[in-house]
């Protein structure tokens, strides 16, 4: 199994996150499993993404360090619970994984995943991207420590190359 | 449409509320009633964040487990985000307690219908969403058990207040989030 999703994982831990919510997704299956395992973190499965920014926002308020799971198609639906983090300056971690790029097959993910990181830049969202194993360690522990030390809101974009096409049928 | 004051029975669910009771108020009039019922820095108001008012609590209740967290909320908030009732309920949180005042009405945009005056039934939809306990109160008799089991019921807990479509934009709350989140955490933890 690739390691960088348990370079994710280890993360998390040294950064001390106690809640992890996320909206179910294949390319972060293997992270979930492991934060529902984790007996120092909460894993809460969402129905809808806009819940989990403002699950991020109550998280802080009680004092603890959190972050949330998605796919590119859940970017969209959290455009406006966005305003609560820009409003009064909440710290945002969001890991995306990418749909409707490299490799994709489902032409049904490509408009919102061609459109992710303008979508969550207007929005007020800082953006970095993996497309590589060896970046994703260091992106990850950086969006943290960027999140939590200047109260902002940020993105890491897990590149479908990254991940992997899922493939549903031969051509 | 009900018969309760809604200023009446917010202010009885805050009575002594002491530093142990946390209170999320979804947008519009509830943010109204909480303040006129008293500010105080462990209440964060919401002028925005239409549906976050209980997946906000999730996550506040989850880090500070001795606490109680009180969402108070109206139909119109609650119905945008009626998934997190899944979510709450499935983590159950006994910390945790969702109070709505369901006026039937969209209230900051004109009074228009909800769907609660229409059939819609949010106590069977909080007990069909997992809530052990899910409690309708329609009338004056019932108001004291129903603070009662948002103040002291383990949770879980769902409890809808069926009040009457009157408004009163007479007390705002301070809306810089800044300013809310920060006191909220300095009030909480000690720390900013």
């Amino acid at each position: 199994m690739s390691e960088w999703r348990d370079d994710i994982f280890d993360c998390l831990q040294e950064a001390g996150v106690r809640q992890v919510a996320y909206v179910p997704d294949a390319g972060h299956a293997r992270l979930i499993d492991r934060c529902h395992a984790a007996n120092n973190m909460r894993a809460v499965s969402l129905t809808t993404e806009e819940d989990g920014i403002a699950m991020m926002a109550g998280a802080w308020l009680g004092g603890q360090k959190s972050v949330l799971l998605m796919q590119s198609s859940g970017v969209g639906n959290t455009i406006n619970m966005l305003s609560l983090m820009k409003n009064c300056q909440f710290p945002l971690v969001t890991l995306v994984t990418m749909r409707g790029e490299w490799g994709e097959w489902n032409t049904w993910q490509v408009p919102m995943g061609q459109t992710t990181q303008g979508h969550l830049e207007l929005a007020g969202v800082v953006c970095y991207r993996c497309s590589k194993p060896e970046e994703v360690k260091d992106t990850v522990a950086t969006a943290l420590r960027f999140a939590y030390y200047t109260n902002s809101a940020v993105a890491v974009l897990l590149s479908q190359r990254l991940i992997g096409a899922k493939i549903f049928a031969e051509d | 449409m009900g018969v309760l004051n809604r200023r009446e029975v917010v202010a009885k669910l805050l009575t002594d509320r002491g530093e142990d009771l946390l209170v999320v108020p979804g947008l519009g009039q509830s943010c109204y009633d909480c303040c006129a019922a008293g500010d105080d820095p462990r209440t964060f108001y919401l002028w925005g964040a239409m549906g976050g008012a209980v997946p906000l609590a999730i996550g506040l209740a989850v880090a500070q487990p001795e606490k109680r967290v009180l969402v108070i909320t109206g139909d119109g908030e609650l119905l945008m985000g009626l998934g997190s009732l899944t979510a709450a309920a499935a983590e159950g949180l006994p910390n945790l307690a969702i109070c709505v005042l369901d006026n039937e009405r969209y209230g900051e945009t004109g009074q228009q219908k909800t769907v609660t005056g229409r059939g819609a039934d949010l106590t069977a939809i909080a007990a069909g969403a997992g809530f052990p306990t899910a409690k309708l109160v329609t009338d004056e008799s019932g108001v004291a058990e129903g603070v009662r089991i948002c103040r002291e019921e383990p949770g879980p807990v769902f409890v809808n207040f069926k009040v009457s479509d009157a408004q009163d934009a007479s007390a705002l709350p301070p809306k810089d989030g800044a300013y809310l989140k920060n006191r909220f955490r300095e009030a909480v933890l000690g720390k900013i």
